[in-house]
């Protein structure tokens, strides 16, 4: 009986976990799938390879200036993510390392902007990227992404475990502060930096209200925005969604696979 | 000696503030100027650039606005459905993955994280392209005779908010997983053997052990999914909205609250000081209910 009951616990275990385990990845499948087959046959559920992969790609690069609009979205994501690890590494570092009273509550309130929800900023941040001249900018889709919170208290987190032993050193040495933190901690934090980057990476890539309000000329949009206004037209072509799609969802795809293992300690690292 | 050791105070102080600053200031542009000019215009009433002061018009605005108390509503109902049963589920099936014995255990844990790294403007995408009403979903359901006629998932608006619950829940249950499963990694095992000994069945243990030991990762799974969930809105612009019109499903039934500000501001004759009265319920909804988390979650000593 005990061993009836363990067999179909099992059993259940792995039908569940199969189950969810191929929902989960059938969207992905579909995607592709879906890049082979006619709008008619994606919307009448078509599950298999078709033969119009090359006329959806077409129809893609007949629609939207193609690598333009992939370079705009990398050109962004890099931009973005190169400056907001300096920023935050910068930060995070400097909380961790000189502590003082009035910085420990100026991080509280750096702490206290991961509540704020992005609708409450977009009306000001709108008009003052109008004042600037920066609509219809990539500065304007950059900018207001620099000073992220959650990253600087994952630097901050992270440099806990940075070996003050090196620093003292250092100082014995007559190495400056700044210098400290080039020469010593950037190299040694190499894998925090690498988590940090797959993370910010992946938000400014998939980054939709934001550059939705302030990008609004066709050479500027990013490949989101182009995925979102070709499948909302009244009539979608569904084929060449799907090559956008794919498209939009690739250099995450790629990142993750070959990071993954960082990516998840990044994850993870965050919360600890 | 008492300079020297203040002059060194002084150093360390001045290098503090310089690795700091760039973030202080770009948070305090980009962040804490727009959330209090967001505050004093929803004092504003007017349309477009022609504001005066209206004290608490626009508060009492709010509750005569059907279409704010929609939003409200959905917004809500998104919430009380969607965060309990995606973290209930994400906390099972990290149980089930806790397993070391388990067959095929990475490969099942990177499938279910999977649709984390996915876009959420293609994901959405994606969606809609199988929900449609003679669509994969549809005939796949009526194959396997779950249902007998195609379910309206576009034009039902229960059923939309269904179909919304269902995407993000897709989207976001292997993220959650993930955090689970390494708090749970980090559960001493040694303590299952006490009350296995004890005669305590496999369920009592995962109640009365491990969630009461999950508590500080619920909470912070808790608070993120909530402040994520009352901000939706690349979901439903992308799986309910066409170019042709503003409505959010089918009698509005998806509308949330951020893309009633959204349609505030950019989409009708934007009312700038309403739409900032609207986006602060967000602001008040998230500490609220932050704090409450907390209270319900914290670790009682």
């Amino acid at each position: 009986m005990d061993r009836l009951t363990r067999t179909l616990s099992s059993v259940f275990t792995y039908a569940f976990l199969g189950i969810m385990a191929f929902l989960s990845i059938f969207p992905f499948i579909w995607m592709i799938l879906g890049a082979t087959n006619t709008s008619i046959d994606i919307v009448k559920g078509k599950v298999g390879i078709g033969s119009a992969l090359m006329d959806n790609i077409r129809a893609f690069a007949a629609a939207v200036d193609v690598p333009l609009i992939f370079w705009n979205s990398i050109k962004i994501a890099l931009l973005s993510t190169a400056l907001t690890l300096i920023v935050a590494s910068l930060a995070g570092y400097g909380f961790e390392v000189f502590r003082s009273k009035y910085r420990e509550r100026v991080y509280s309130a750096i702490l206290l902007t991961l509540m704020v929800p992005f609708a409450a900023l977009m009306i000001p941040l709108f008009i003052m990227m109008g004042k600037l001249g920066l609509i219809d900018t990539h500065w304007a889709v950059i900018l207001p992404t620099l000073g992220s919170a959650f990253v600087i208290f994952y630097f901050r987190q992270s440099t806990k475990a940075f070996p003050s032993e090196l620093r003292d050193a250092a100082r014995v040495d007559g190495l400056k502060e700044w210098q400290i933190f080039l020469l010593i901690y950037v190299p040694v934090m190499r894998s925090t930096y690498a988590a940090a980057f797959i993370i910010v990476f992946m938000a400014s890539w998939n980054n939709y209200l934001w550059p939705l309000i302030v990008l609004q000329s066709n050479e500027m949009k990013t490949i989101t925005l182009v995925v979102s206004s070709m499948a909302s037209a009244y009539y979608p072509d569904f084929g060449a969604v799907m090559v956008s799609a794919i498209l939009a969802t690739l250099p995450t795809l790629v990142v993750f696979f070959v990071m993954q293992r960082q990516f998840v300690q990044g994850m993870i690292g965050s919360i600890k | 000696m008492a300079s020297a050791n203040r002059s060194l105070n002084r150093y360390f102080d001045i290098n503090g503030w310089f690795f700091v600053a760039p973030a202080a200031l770009l948070i305090a542009i980009f962040m804490v100027y727009p959330i209090l000019q967001t505050l004093w215009m929803s004092f504003q009433t007017g349309k477009g650039m022609m504001t005066q002061f209206g004290g608490l018009a626009n508060i009492k605005r709010l509750f005569d606005d059907p279409m704010f108390m929609l939003a409200l509503y959905n917004t809500m109902i998104f919430f009380i459905v969607q965060v309990p049963v995606m973290l209930t589920l994400a906390l099972f099936l990290a149980a089930l993955l806790d397993n070391p014995n388990l067959k095929f255990r990475g490969v099942i844990r990177t499938a279910i994280f999977l649709p984390c790294v996915s876009s959420l403007v293609a994901y959405s995408v994606l969606f809609k392209s199988m929900f449609v009403q003679d669509g994969l979903i549809n005939s796949t359901l009526l194959a396997l005779h779950v249902t007998n006629q195609p379910i309206p998932w576009m034009t039902d608006p229960f059923w939309a908010r269904v179909l919304i619950i269902i995407a993000i829940t897709w989207r976001w249950t292997g993220y959650n997983m993930i955090f689970f499963l390494a708090a749970l990694q980090n559960i001493d095992k040694s303590i299952y053997e006490a009350s296995r000994i004890d005669g305590v069945p496999s369920w009592g243990r995962f109640f009365y052990l491990t969630v009461p030991m999950l508590k500080p990762v619920i909470l912070f799974t808790t608070v993120t999914s909530t402040i994520g969930t009352l901000q939706l809105f690349d979901e439903v612009r992308n799986i309910m909205t066409s170019d042709a019109g503003s409505a959010a499903g089918p009698s509005n039934s998806a509308l949330t609250l951020s893309v009633y500000i959204y349609n505030l501001t950019f989409k009708f004759v934007p009312s700038f000081g309403y739409a900032a009265t609207v986006s602060y319920v967000i602001v008040l909804a998230v500490a609220l209910l932050a704090v409450i988390q907390f209270y319900a979650l914290r670790e009682k000593d």
